[in-house]
């Protein structure tokens, strides 16, 4: 069954928390992975992994770029997700 | 139909003696601060890279390949007669014919070895290593010299924010000869050309020459492809590799991955969940990624500071511009 909006932002708040280390009530919608969440480019390609195996997407590296926010990479999620 | 008499080569081969050289001037970060718009801090935590070394101009590719085959020879405890084949891997020897290996050979004073070199990338030395163990077991040399050498500084653009720390110069040489024990595992190799946008050269010589591009060509990759590819795609090939040679993860002592990127090789142990107990070649953060060097480079760091011993069980992989990749377990010398 797809994830809903709130599903996915809680799936990539205990990533992006396992990854990098960020508490998970600081991943909000409007929050930049590199500017506020300390999400560098390198940490960025293992989030989206983790990701792809979570919500059973394919995120291409050429798409991975255009993820800025986690409002950005939860739209893409619900929009491809198998 | 005449009968032709079957060459006679060795049960098996191993790993007998291994050499480094890394080029006497040492490069900090500071030096490529002079020419990017970045901090130490930032090359650090995106590479685990401290310092790099740089060739002179004597420090030619077949100088620094003389020096550490004088090592690995030594080590090995054999003559340079004995030398059957020389097997050279470099992406950055600028004077394509003859190939380097016959100079190599001929100062390292073989006896007329069989010498050439490979294109294989940072995967160039598991692909030396596969043929040197063909050769010895199919029975056309006795010993043969493998060498990863690069001067990848000569093809590094100090402009590029991206890349300009990353690449440092040296060799390290492997005496790969018979054995009556495989000690070197089945070979996981293969190429992906698919992919070879994401590592290359800028512009090809001609467009060089014939002044198309000003710019001198340089070593250019895709970061985020290449960290997804090396770290995912590369932990099934390594795991592959465990699985041929019949090793499973807790037999392993040593993990030598090529140095790429300090945070590559953090995310394969993660990804692979290798045991504590393993110890993990961590040479980049002192020597930069030096491509096809970067292997036999590191394996002599960790004998020569004791980290790794003979004997233990090594887990190799290379991987790089191709895409190629080649993974196999060994018997460190």
């Amino acid at each position: 069954m797809a994830a809903t909006q709130e599903e996915i932002v809680e799936g990539l708040a205990e990533i992006v928390n396992e990854i990098a280390g960020i508490p998970v009530e600081d991943v909000q919608l409007d929050k930049s992975f590199t500017d506020d969440l300390d999400v560098d480019s390198l940490s960025m390609v293992e989030v989206v992994v983790a990701a792809e195996e979570r919500f059973d997407v394919k995120i291409p590296d050429e798409d991975v770029k255009n993820l800025k926010t986690v409002g950005d990479a939860t739209d893409y999620i619900l929009k491809h997700q198998g | 139909m005449s009968k032709i008499k079957p060459s006679k080569g060795a049960p098996y081969a191993r790993i007998l003696g291994v050499g480094g050289y890394r080029p006497t001037r040492v490069v900090p970060n500071e030096v490529i601060l002079e020419t990017i718009d970045s901090s130490d801090e930032w090359i650090r935590s995106r590479s685990g890279i401290e310092t790099r070394h740089w060739a002179s101009d004597e420090e030619t590719v077949a100088a620094m390949s003389v020096e550490a085959s004088g090592k690995a020879i030594a080590d090995a405890g054999i003559s340079a007669e004995q030398i059957g084949g020389v097997i050279v891997s470099t992406v950055s020897h600028f004077k394509q014919t003859p190939a380097v290996a016959t100079e190599i050979a001929d100062k390292l004073g073989t006896n007329k070895a069989a010498a050439f070199d490979i294109s294989a990338g940072c995967a160039g030395f598991g692909y030396g290593l596969t043929l040197a163990k063909g050769m010895i077991v199919e029975g056309s040399a006795e010993y043969v010299l493998v060498i990863g050498v690069e001067r990848l500084s000569d093809l590094t653009d100090l402009e590029d924010r991206a890349t300009a720390f990353l690449f440092g110069d040296g060799a390290g040489a492997v005496v790969v000869g018979p054995s009556q024990e495989p000690m070197i595992g089945p070979t996981v190799w293969g190429s992906e050309g698919d992919k070879s946008e994401t590592i290359k050269q800028t512009v090809p010589w001609t467009d060089y020459r014939s002044g198309e591009v000003a710019k001198f060509p340089a070593i250019t990759q895709e970061g985020q492809a290449v960290f997804r590819w090396a770290v995912f795609e590369m932990a099934k090939v390594a795991q592959q590799a465990l699985d041929a040679a019949g090793i499973s993860a807790n037999d392993l002592d040593v993990f030598i991955p090529h140095q790429a990127n300090e945070r590559i090789i953090d995310s394969m142990v993660k990804t692979l969940k290798l045991p504590q107990h393993v110890t993990v070649a961590r040479d980049v953060r002192t020597t930069g990624n030096t491509s096809a060097a970067s292997i036999p480079l590191a394996m002599e760091r960790l004998l020569a500071t004791g980290e790794a011993k003979s004997g233990d069980t090594a887990l190799l992989i290379g991987f790089g511009a191709g895409l190629v990749f080649a993974a196999t377990v060994v018997t460190l010398p």
